[in-house]
């Protein structure tokens, strides 16, 4: 046996636990999911039986479930680009000021590094109406009407949106400050030297060199988005996703036809329609979006 | 020959052990965490272990929140307990499921609910003449309010609306805003989601003169012009008068105990935790009448023997069933966590109390709504509310989307 062949036995053989581990607790209950949202399982039934695609039929013609799915892409549309402009802006601050960079990527990561719950309790009471909360008392003691915030039909969403963009914008922000320092300083210099104004180096240079940050950035965000659960589930009362659902995620309302209504089978069917489409979104990310820049 | 005789002696200790640890039986109550319950079950199970040698009971408890998701999901896999206690409007879904088994008629029967329990209690535990379950306490609505804040608006402390027109007066001098225009004092507490979608279901209603469900539970008959001036009534508060609005100061309960909302419907099951908020003065009284109608709401929890349970340990789940039903145990059940005895007549001595007789008047006309999905009939009722108060839909078309919704969700649990 070479040493090379050696070295890599030994690399599958610790890749190999955690292989099964994932196996165990990932793949199979998802093989499980799959075959299961083909019967009637449900934790209040004792037996399951075949019921081929009736589950899907009745999760797709769900009013509340098409309500759930727009609601859910509206926050990975709205929600992950403006994380991704935002965290690029503030990287980019970050990344031209001399003194305190450390201070300031301290202050913005950390709503990424606090608990989601805490995050989103704490949010929930800002976002009272008056006497409660803050945001109403600064708004009140500006003479400005009171927001109606998590009680409104249509500000329910953006204000949980709101929230979540806050929070991963700490993420998004770290992990392109640390892109920007990987690119050489003689590319910037070169393109002054040529008489590139500020604006051209950074749409000319700057921008194209963060592609794989970028792209890397918009997989995750767009799937943080997609399966958006707990910002949701704190931060409406009775955990029922906003008034008139108008804030309700796909990811919750699985989880309640799993846990509330203990209909097993059709929360199944739900979660591979949703894992269908966070995979198709990745897809077309992958095709649009994972070019490699070279200078 | 000593060693062996000695063995042998060991051998029959030990097995006599045995033998005794054999006759004891260990049996499992659940119930989800009530601190007032949760300490009254853990003393009434050591007096019952007295009277009963020979049989151990272990209480379990989980919060409110996921007590229905543990019990579904460990009764079929055979972990559950022995005993548990269920909320009525659970009853039907567990029952359906095949998760409790059908008490001994000798003891548990028409004749002995009818005999022992108020009428609502005893229609809504009967499923085709087979009894799954028996409560010891039962719970009813009542106005309550704040005896400050009426003295403040001017108004007698002794004397709360009787009427619901009386009630919405009140409420719209109770109520007080800042410059801006937001609501800083609820007249009165609006919280469909509280006890609020209850009493819009089996008070207000029918106060309008509409008969929300069949006799049966089984058809929802609220869509019509009636209960659509009931919830219009309802709404209006909210809307028009401004005098509370769904989640103010979180939600009604909290309003109330903090002194932000000055009247509220909520149930007997909250007097010993509003006693024990210093300073506040508040009264109860029986629920608002209309056109003369009175109505009321009651619910209880209820316990059951879980499916599979045989041979000593049923032996000796029923004999706990008995004891914590017993007429000794309901009215402790009353004076340390404020909820009524299950059998009328020992109510009679506090027909005087002024927190518990409101409560206790209530219950001569209340109906208990027949549940199949508590939580997804409940959320029906809170939409219909929303989407007048939200969406300015009309509510006679919010209560026909509303009885859709709650009619598909009978016909599911029933086909």
């Amino acid at each position: 046996m070479t040493l090379a062949s050696r070295r890599s036995l030994t690399a599958y053989t610790f890749l190999a636990l955690p292989l099964v581990f994932f196996i165990c607790v990932r793949f199979g209950p998802m093989i499980y999911m799959t075959a299961m949202s083909f019967t009637n399982w449900g934790l209040l039934r004792r037996k399951s039986e075949f019921i081929g695609l009736e589950n899907y039929v009745n999760v797709l013609s769900d009013p509340v479930f098409l309500k759930a799915l727009g609601n859910t892409l509206q926050y990975a549309f709205i929600g992950a680009p403006i994380v991704i402009v935002l965290g690029l802006c503030i990287a980019l601050l970050l990344d031209a000021i001399p003194k305190g960079k450390g201070l300031f990527r301290l202050i913005y990561v950390l709503p990424y590094i606090t608990p989601v719950v805490a995050v989103s309790w704490v949010w929930r009471w800002m976002y009272q109406p008056p006497p409660l909360g803050v945001i109403n008392l600064v708004l009140g003691a500006l003479g400005l009407p009171a927001g109606e915030f998590l009680n409104s039909p249509n500000q329910a969403l953006p204000s949980i949106m709101g929230v979540n963009v806050w929070v991963e914008l700490g993420y998004c922000s770290t992990i392109f400050l640390a892109g920007l320092q990987t690119i050489p300083k003689e590319l910037h210099e070169a393109a002054r030297i040529d008489g590139a104004t500020g604006r051209q180096v950074l749409f000319k240079v700057t921008i194209p060199l963060l592609a794989p940050i970028t792209f890397f950035l918009t997989v995750m965000e767009g799937i943080q988005f997609l399966r958006i659960f707990t910002q949701v589930y704190n931060m409406s009362f009775q955990a029922m996703g906003g008034p008139l659902d108008s804030a309700k995620s796909a990811a919750l309302y699985i989880y309640q036809k799993a846990f509330n209504n203990f209909e097993m089978a059709q929360a199944g069917s739900a979660s591979i329609i949703l894992f269908a489409i966070i995979m198709a979104v990745t897809l077309v990310q992958m095709k649009f979006l994972d070019r490699k820049v070279n200078y | 020959m000593k060693r062996l005789r000695g063995a042998l002696l060991l051998i029959a200790l030990l097995s006599l052990a045995a033998g005794i640890s054999a006759q004891t039986v260990t049996i499992t109550y659940w119930q989800y965490f009530f601190e007032t319950k949760v300490k009254l079950v853990d003393e009434l199970i050591k007096n019952f272990e007295k009277a009963n040698p020979g049989i151990k009971v272990e209480q379990v408890t989980f919060p409110y929140e996921t007590f229905n998701q543990k019990a579904a999901a460990s009764i079929p896999a055979g972990e559950g307990p022995d005993v548990i206690t269920l909320f009525y409007g659970w009853l039907p879904m567990y029952v359906k499921a095949g998760y409790l088994q059908e008490l001994p008629k000798s003891d548990f029967n028409k004749e002995y609910f009818d005999k022992n329990f108020y009428s609502f209690v005893a229609e809504s535990v009967d499923f085709g003449g087979k009894y799954y379950s028996v409560p010891t306490a039962v719970r009813t609505l009542a106005l309550i309010w704040n005896k400050k804040l009426f003295k403040d608006a001017g108004f007698d402390p002794e004397k709360p609306p009787k009427t619901l027109d009386e009630l919405a007066a009140y409420a719209r001098k109770l109520s007080k805003y800042d410059a801006q225009g937001n609501l800083v004092q609820a007249g009165m507490a609006m919280q469909p989601t509280g006890q609020g979608h209850s009493w819009i279901r089996e008070v207000l209603f029918r106060q309008f003169g509409n008969v929300p469900y069949s006799a049966d539970y089984k058809k929802v008959g609220y869509a019509d012009a009636k209960a659509a001036e009931a919830l219009k009534w309802y709404t209006d508060l909210i809307v028009k008068d401004k005098v509370g609005y769904p989640n103010f100061v979180t939600d009604d309960v909290t309003a109330f105990r903090s002194g932000k909302a000055a009247m509220n419907v909520d149930g007997s099951f909250r007097i010993a935790a509003l006693k024990a908020v210093k300073d506040l003065e508040w009264g109860a009284a029986e629920l608002p009448s209309h056109n003369g109608v009175k109505s009321n709401y009651a619910s209880y929890w209820t316990h059951g023997i879980v499916d599979g349970v045989k041979g000593k340990r049923l032996e000796a789940s029923i004999k706990f069933l008995k004891y914590i039903t017993s007429p000794e145990v309901q009215e402790l059940w009353l004076q340390r966590v404020g909820e009524l005895p299950a059998t009328p007549s020992l109510s009679e001595k506090y027909k005087e109390d002024p927190f518990i007789s409101p409560f206790l008047k209530g219950l001569a006309y209340a109906k208990a709504s027949l549940f199949i999905d508590e939580a997804g009939q409940r959320n029906v009722m809170v939409d219909a509310v929303d989407e007048v108060y939200l969406k300015k839909v009309d509510p006679l078309q919010a209560l026909k989307n509303a009885a859709a919704k709650e009619q598909k969700l009978i016909d599911n649990f029933w086909k």
